[in-house]
């Protein structure tokens, strides 16, 4: 019989196929003492080599399925299992305590992880730890004579089930086979959520239990809409599960259709409907949808996918391949966002209480400026191939946003000195995310170009709760009238000094919050690539005029976040052209 | 035996990239070859050796090789720390 598993939908889509295990098997043994040590140590060796057979099989398809850069790490597992002081230290063990290979193979990593873990003030080398610990593993599946998942090597149609996924386990999977995915734990902003939408395929995070209540090869339906897993569909769902994906399919289909028309609304207003991307790897997926502009590029992915600082001519190049990919469509770029739960191996952040009231994005980039003048000398060079907008992250007062726009202005200075052609009257924005801008709107809008409001940040420091704690996520309330009223502030006081006003972040393609900002009037939406045709058909059905009073009750007579999800969506279900 | 010293100068120390292509350099040579810093001796042709000194910017460390192919493994050592910006 069937039954249905409720999880969080993290990815649109449907799928049908049976699950694939990403799981750990057992690998636990027992202690023995060994008097054949030669055989010991031959067996030993015989499970380095299979290890080192199978990494290079898993490289070569990594290679070819998911590009050089992905398939590094197991060059590096390589190495390690190559190593004299790890391997070779493993069959010394075995000679001299006379034990079992697994005992000194576990002897031996677990040292070398410890003293890994033990460089707190080195994040890369305590990340090597992992490194140590999937060689390890490696070796002792082969002793013990049991399989290891190897998601590289899936070649046939599957939905992976895992407890997590990480972002190795993820660079490993091959869109084409794998259907969709359900994991154990996870919300919406997950790393394996945000993956799998921008991978394209349909997922659900935070089933609880998934991995207990399926095996491999257990028939299995995904509902990514909906956030509904089927375990041993029946004929009825199968064929309840066919009319959703072809329903879907349609609903898809006219969306393609808007693919290349601008965004209006029912009454016939243009907003600028803009994606958000984090290398320039994503630019297929923002012409595929048919995005306007790009809102938001991530620049901490240059810095974070780097074992060093990025050099100026590293940085040139990402950002004029976006702009010139872009055609001369606007690109906002975010200046170096790291800290808070961003981290870079090569430059040690201090240990904080509280990092995301802490050390992190402009404060690092003002107090570190040789890192900051690099970034904005590469962003310069590259204005002059397309329509480069700067924006500033985490800005809290007018005088940092001074700051930073000094140093902007002695690195135009340089490049004329120099003779280096860049624009000299791109936009200069900052992004609205932590409250105190948020409410002194009017006076920063006399300054910059363009606001871009960040919803998940301005939402975790107006409510004051840490967006990644499930104790208090139900203070995640983007639709609080706190919230909205702080984003009406913000575009209203832009409006008055005649400047724009966007939104990045999850927000701006939310289908209850749209409605909203159309009334209040933001003038520019970034969202992930998979968004923006359904938030462009949604606009087109929703006319402006009928939207003020809307506004005007979810700010001053809601009192809950439920209250104005229920309005909104109402008001949709009656006013929907 | 042969014995050559270095300064590091690179930013972030003998990390990954520099790490793997010093490791990989040694590993073509016959001789024992050895990386020593801050009293510490490591063997220069594991990676977990070398990475496990935590050499940072404006470290002196020295390389010891000894072998039939001692010079020529100095030699190499120390192109590899030039061209991958570790050393002058």
């Amino acid at each position: 019989m069937s039954t249905t598993l409720k999880g969080i939908a993290a990815s649109d889509g449907f799928a049908n196929a049976p699950a694939y295990m990403l799981v750990q098997p057992d690998l636990s043994f027992d202690k023995k003492e060994i008097t054949d040590i030669d055989a010991e140590v031959e067996r030993l060796q015989d499970a380095i080599k299979q290890s080192d057979d199978e990494l290079t099989t898993i490289r070569d398809i990594a290679k070819e399925s998911l590009g050089e850069e992905e398939s590094q790490v197991f060059d590096a597992h390589k190495m390690i299992l190559a190593d004299p002081e790890f391997t070779g230290a493993v069959a010394t063990q075995v000679k001299t305590d006379q034990v079992n290979a697994e005992q000194a193979l576990q002897d031996v990593s677990d040292k070398f992880i410890a003293m890994f873990e033990a460089m707190t003030d080195n994040k890369y080398m305590q990340e090597r730890a992992a490194d140590v610990r999937d060689v390890s593993k490696r070796v002792m599946s082969h002793l013990l004579g049991v399989k290891l998942p190897s998601p590289a090597l899936i070649d046939q149609e599957v939905i992976v089930v895992a407890h997590d996924l990480t972002p190795s386990d993820t660079a490993q999977l091959n869109k084409k086979y794998v259907k969709a995915f359900i994991t154990d734990i996870g919300g919406r902003t997950a790393h394996s959520a945000i993956m799998a939408r921008s991978l394209e395929i349909p997922a659900i995070v935070g089933s609880d239990t998934i991995t207990k209540d399926v095996q491999d090869g257990t028939p299995l339906i995904v509902d990514g809409v909906n956030g509904e897993a089927v375990i041993n569909p029946d004929a009825d769902d199968v064929k309840k599960y066919q009319q959703l994906a072809d329903n879907y399919a349609q609903e898809k289909a006219e969306w393609a259709k808007l693919r290349d028309a601008k965004t209006v609304t029912a009454d016939g207003r243009h907003f600028e409907i803009a994606a958000n991307i984090g290398t320039p790897k994503d630019l297929a997926g923002v012409k595929e949808n048919g995005a306007e502009a790009i809102g938001l590029y991530r620049t901490e992915f240059l810095y974070m996918d780097s074992s060093e600082l990025p050099s100026e001519d590293d940085q040139y190049e990402a950002y004029k391949e976006v702009l010139k990919g872009m055609d001369g469509k606007p690109v906002v770029v975010r200046t170096m966002d790291i800290g808070g739960d961003k981290h870079l191996p090569y430059l040690p952040l201090p240990e904080e209480m509280n990092p995301f009231l802490g050390y992190r994005a402009i404060r690092i980039s003002l107090d570190r400026q040789d890192i900051f003048r690099t970034q904005l000398r590469a962003l310069l060079r590259a204005s002059s191939f397309g329509k480069l907008r700067i924006m500033f992250p985490m800005i809290a007062t007018v005088q940092e946003f001074r700051q930073a726009k000094g140093i902007l202005q002695e690195e135009m200075a340089k490049l004329n000195d120099e003779g280096i052609a860049f624009d000299a009257n791109l936009e200069v924005g900052i992004m609205i995310e932590i409250p105190a801008a948020a409410v002194l709107a009017d006076q920063f809008a006399k300054e910059v170009d363009f606001f871009s409001i960040g919803t998940n940040d301005l939402i975790q420091y107006t409510m004051a709760a840490d967006r990644g704690n499930e104790h208090v996520s139900y203070l995640y309330q983007p639709y609080n009238p706190s919230i909205l009223r702080l984003i009406k502030n913000v575009i209203d006081c832009a409006h008055r000094e005649g400047k724009w006003v966007g939104m990045c972040g999850e927000a701006a393609g939310d289908s209850v919050m749209v409605p909203l900002l159309l009334g209040m009037g933001l003038d520019e939406y970034s969202m992930s690539a998979t968004s923006v045709l359904r938030v462009r058909s949604l606009m087109k059905h929703l006319d402006t005029n009928e939207l003020q009073d809307l506004v005007e009750q979810a700010l001053n007579v809601s009192l809950t976040n439920a209250d104005n999800e229920k309005l909104v969506n109402d008001f949709v279900a009656d006013h929907r052209k | 035996m042969e014995k050559k010293d270095f300064n590091i100068i690179a930013e972030t120390g003998i990390h990954a990239r520099p790490a793997t292509m010093l490791v990989q350099t040694a590993s073509k040579f016959s001789s024992d070859i050895n990386l020593e810093y801050d009293g510490k001796n490591v063997n220069l042709k594991s990676i977990m050796g070398v990475m496990s000194l935590g050499v940072g910017q404006g470290a002196n460390v020295s390389i010891t090789a000894e072998g039939d192919d001692a010079s020529d493994a100095i030699a190499a050592i120390s192109e590899t720390m030039t061209k991958e910006g570790l050393s002058e």
